[in-house]
């Protein structure tokens, strides 16, 4: 057994981990980017 | 201001009149040859591209920018934003002749007009997404031009009947959104059935959500470049409250724009991660999917925040068309260019002339019947019998 057999598991894994780290980023670059567009005037 | 300040007699045989002219016969000549030869006869449509231009720009995308009625009136109505008061009628407008083109489009592809009713009483094919675009289209088409024929009965002096209509602003403003909401998903919603055909990169199970946010921006940058086209053109038509509103309109609408573009950037970006199709990128369609991304996304988004930010007008308008076209060229993508993209060139779709003839046609009409209406109706002025009736 040389080759690594990869899993739909691992492969589930792998992508949503990336995704889930995304987010973090995503929703802190979200609200940083109202506050420049809406800092002025919120009403 | 009023219909009376119309500044001379101009002549009939303007610039306008004789494109409109010229384009609206060739369109009749080519409308005869469709309906006389078929399909074959007019276009380049073939058992592997059944869907071309007529449905790819004038219906995918036709729907998508007659979306600022929905926008617009759900702003001012529900969320109660009073402010953008002035835009709801131009805005209902556009979305009604958007519409109204887009079912005019959809003979020209479906064939046999006399046929169109046939899902709601022949044959229902209620498991078909098409039939649910199809319920949707027509009757947000009759919600549409009920909330439009205000206008009409004000100009038309039919005060009891304009009075009836106004009552109904809320309950169609709820029905038009959940309308919208519904088959601006479904138009989405139609590709998920040919994962095979659609590039993977435009392919996504998030493609309803994709198209409905799209078709929010698409509404919110319609607004902005159909009311700058407005004052360009039909300035001597505006009234006080509409000239006063038409900046505040700009930039809510610009903040607005720019907000959601950058969170349909984010889930687009999410879509790319949960497939795992980062490796695509590489490719020739990877470039092409970031061009897209990157110059009719992220770019209109903070074109948008900067002009905002700094209370630049010109620059609001002019992202506004740079957003219209990244709408554009995503519905190209969808229906055309990444679709089939696995066939050899000779086997690829591109329009006969005639086919961007009849497009071309079609918008002419909806031009034409928006400046009639523009011109003699109380769309971009308050009619002086129902000054603050709102």
């Amino acid at each position: 057994m040389d080759g690594v057999f990869y899993t739909l598991h691992d492969f589930m894994i792998h992508t949503e981990s990336i995704t889930y780290l995304l987010i973090i980023p995503a929703l802190l670059g979200i609200t940083v980017f109202w506050r420049l567009i809406a800092g002025k005037d919120d009403n | 201001m009023s219909e009376e300040t119309i500044p001379g007699r101009k002549s009939f045989f303007s610039l306008f009149n004789i494109c409109a002219g010229i384009i609206v016969v060739i369109g009749l000549y080519i409308t005869y040859l469709r309906f006389t030869g078929g399909l074959g006869a007019v276009t380049n449509l073939s058992d592997y591209n059944p869907w071309g231009i007529w449905i790819g720009f004038d219906l995918l995308v036709g729907v998508a920018l007659a979306a600022g009625g929905f926008v617009t009136s759900a702003a001012v109505y529900i969320f109660g934003m009073k402010r953008y008061h002035s835009a709801v009628r131009p805005a209902i407008l556009t979305g009604f002749l958007g519409y109204a083109i887009v079912v005019l489009a959809l003979n020209y592809d479906v064939g046999r007009p006399w046929r169109l009713p046939y899902p709601f009483i022949i044959q229902q094919g209620t498991t078909s997404v098409l039939f649910e675009v199809a319920a949707c289209v027509a009757l947000y088409l009759t919600v549409l031009f009920i909330e439009f024929s205000s206008a009409p009965l004000e100009w038309l002096g039919l005060k009891r009947a304009r009075d009836i209509v106004i009552k109904l602003t809320m309950v169609l403003t709820i029905l038009g959104v959940i309308l919208s909401t519904m088959h601006q998903s479904s138009l989405g919603a139609l590709f998920l059935i040919a994962p095979s055909k659609l590039h993977p990169l435009w392919y996504s199970p998030f493609l309803p959500v994709y198209f409905f946010i799209t078709s929010i921006i698409a509404g919110l940058s319609m607004v902005i470049f159909e009311s700058t086209l407005s004052y360009r053109f039909f300035k001597h038509k505006m009234d006080e409250i509409h000239m006063q509103e038409k900046n505040d309109i700009t930039l809510g609408f610009g903040k607005a724009a720019s907000f959601v573009l950058a969170g349909y950037f984010i889930i687009k970006i999410f879509g790319l991660s949960s497939s795992n199709n980062w490796h695509y990128l590489k490719t020739d369609y990877g470039i092409w999917y970031l061009v897209e991304l990157l110059g009719f996304v992220a770019l209109p988004s903070f074109l948008y925040a900067i002009g905002v930010r700094v209370k630049s007008l010109n620059l609001i308008k002019w992202t506004s068309v740079l957003a219209i076209l990244g709408i554009i060229l995503n519905r190209f993508n969808v229906c055309l260019i990444a679709f089939n993209w696995h066939l050899p060139s000779s086997e690829r779709y591109f329009p006969h002339w005639m086919e961007i003839g009849i497009s071309v046609f079609i918008v002419t009409v909806g031009l034409i019947a928006f400046r009639f209406i523009v011109t003699r109706m109380p769309i971009l002025y308050e009619h002086p019998d129902y000054k603050d009736a709102h």
